[in-house]
């Protein structure tokens, strides 16, 4: 099944990424082949068989719940965005506004 | 000394004979990333390296020292380094210094090897060329208008060339293998478990494993045996009583069974290349192996389900880069229009492509159809693996299928490019080992040799890829490089 220009601004819309016009238009071409080729996998019979979402044979690993220091106030902040920063705050847009 | 030693089992006895130093092999290895042309070097860490190495000869004069103690090496840059910047490749990682390190890295510090700097890769270790790296593309020492390969360029062409005596690299889909093989060094994916992912940049979960770079076969073991091991921050190490992993390099291949799945030797794969490899079947052959016909019929499918697969868990992990709490953040005229310009402006357009196409894969309507779809020939192509297993020891194949090809070549054509990685990325889907050890040249560009093994069975793949190595010259050759 072909991609078109729509489908691909609405995943790039779900993905939060921007993309120039151009873009649009030069990815628009290059997942196209890339979706037709793996299209290919509808051939395959899978009715009677399981997904595997990991190659491991584990399941449900445990450990015990230890209290321990996580990343001080200074360490999780140190690496905030230029302009990104208000004291011991990330500084953000607003999330939600009054109407 | 103005050239590092051959391989790490020398320069380790040199060590042990203190015919040289740690300090030494440190200068060295730094001379050489500083004047390193052929950018594999985004960082190299000078301090950092020279207190580790004095530490390391500290702990050889004491004589207690383990097999790396001392010894320079080159760290992929999207594995995480406390208080070293680490870039991914990217420049929407712009500035950010990781709190902690990988425990890939703590590890080797503690063995006493020593970090000589970060090295250049397709950005999130997308790519298999270097060609995506936001810091310009690895040139191939053998020939610098040719690719490296990738993603782990920088890493594989810091050890071909000589700048260090091993690197970690990572490999989702065969970016440690591949660039191995176009560079002539060995370069080695362990078993999906082996290796801690904790600090380590995650692109696809579920297939990406940290392995590394060596020049022989017997330090790649040594550095998996520094590597190996169940971690109590990564949930999907597997615990595993320890191994040597050694133990069978001398023991030749005589009364194995060495499988060849006739789907790996295809149409498009250059006649040198499968030259090379059919005069390798016949070494081994010759050294008492048997070659087992195989069948691995759902081959062809493994583009697609890696193309399925990988996308759609990198667009989930890679969500987390929205200029919030780290790395570049250009500001919109709200927050949507702030993630929106970040990851605009932020990604390159491999990663762009890539997310769009795995946040397709997963969205509604489409995801039985392409994701759980995907899932479930991942399911078939381990189950034959399972199979051939029964029936051979091991797998030999050809690593890619053609020799480091032109910078440039293949960039606006990404299915060309996915081809790369068509015999590789079989060992990531099934959560194989496999190993890459040079096998020839094709008009003076090397051409590697990929062995896989059953799952947890890195010992034997170390076994015929050792017997291999001993009976060619093929990895003592060196590329005359302007370094």
């Amino acid at each position: 099944m072909p991609i078109d220009r729509r489908t691909v601004v609405h995943a790039a819309d779900l993905a939060r990424i921007a993309l120039t016009d151009a873009e649009v238009e030069r990815f628009t071409g290059q997942l196209s082949v890339v979706l037709d080729a793996v299209a290919r996998l509808a051939e395959v019979d899978t009715s009677a068989i399981p997904p595997s979402a990991s190659t491991l044979p584990l399941r449900n690993v445990e450990r015990d719940d230890e209290p321990r220091p996580g990343l001080g106030a200074e360490e999780a902040l140190a690496n905030a965005p230029r302009g990104g920063r208000d004291g011991e705050f990330f500084r953000v847009q607003e999330v939600l506004q009054e109407r | 000394m103005n050239a590092l030693p051959a391989s790490i089992t020398e320069a380790a006895a040199s060590l042990r004979r203190r015919e040289t130093s740690a300090a030494e092999l440190t200068e060295v290895a730094l001379e050489r990333a500083h004047r390193d042309r052929l950018n594999a070097w985004l960082l190299v860490a000078d301090e950092r390296a020279r207190a580790q190495a004095k530490a390391a000869d500290e702990r050889l004069r004491r004589g207690d020292a383990p097999p790396l103690c001392g010894i320079p090496w080159a760290c992929k840059d999207i594995i995480g380094t406390k208080g070293v910047e680490t870039t991914a490749g990217s420049r929407i990682l712009d500035g950010y210094v990781p709190p902690y390190s990988a425990t890939v890295v703590e590890r080797l510090d503690a063995a006493g090897a020593v970090m000589v700097g970060k090295t250049n890769l397709d950005e999130f270790a997308m790519g298999s060329s270097n060609e995506n790296s936001a810091f310009g593309p690895v040139r191939n020492p053998w020939r610098a208008d040719r690719v490296p390969g990738g993603s782990s360029g920088g890493s594989a062409v810091a050890v071909a060339a000589g700048h260090a005596l091993f690197a970690l690299g990572t490999d989702t889909g065969g970016s440690i293998r591949q660039p191995g093989a176009l560079t002539g060094v060995v370069g080695m994916k362990p078993t999906y478990g082996r290796v801690s992912r904790y600090g380590v940049v995650a692109f696809a979960s579920s297939l990406d494993q940290v392995g590394p770079f060596t020049r022989t076969v017997e330090d790649c073991a040594i550095v998996c045996q520094a590597l190996f091991g169940k971690d109590p921050h990564d949930a999907t190490t597997m615990p595993l009583p320890a191994e040597d992993l050694r133990r069978d390099l001398d023991r030749g291949v005589e009364g194995l069974r060495i499988g060849v799945p006739k789907e790996f030797f295809i149409e498009g794969m250059e006649p040198d290349v499968e030259r090379a490899v059919r005069d390798a079947l016949a070494e081994l052959e010759r050294q008492g192996a048997a070659l087992v016909d195989i069948s691995l019929p759902s081959t062809d499918h493994g583009l697609a389900v890696y193309y399925i697969i990988q996308p759609a868990e990198a667009s989930s992990n890679l969500a987390r880069y929205d200029g919030v709490r780290y790395g570049l953040r250009v500001e919109g005229r709200d927050l949507l229009e702030t993630y929106r310009r970040t990851r605009g402006e932020g990604f390159g357009p491999e990663v762009k492509r890539r997310m769009i196409l795995g946040t397709y894969a997963l969205s509604a309507g489409y995801y039985d159809a392409y994701y759980v779809k995907a899932q479930k020939v991942r399911t078939l192509i381990k189950a034959e693996f399972d199979r051939a297993f029964e029936r051979c020891d091991a797998i030999v194949t050809p690593t890619s299928p053609t020799v480091a090809f032109r910078i440039g070549q293949k960039v606006d054509d990404p299915l060309a490019m996915y081809l790369n990685d068509v015999f590789t990325l079989p060992g990531n889907i099934a959560g194989l080992p496999g190993i890459s050890v040079p096998c020839g040249f094709s008009d003076g560009l090397p051409i590697g040799l990929q062995v896989m093994a059953s799952s947890f069975q890195e010992a034997t793949l170390f076994r015929v890829a050792a017997a291999y190595e001993r009976a060619t010259g093929f990895h003592e050759k060196r590329p005359e490089v302007a370094a």
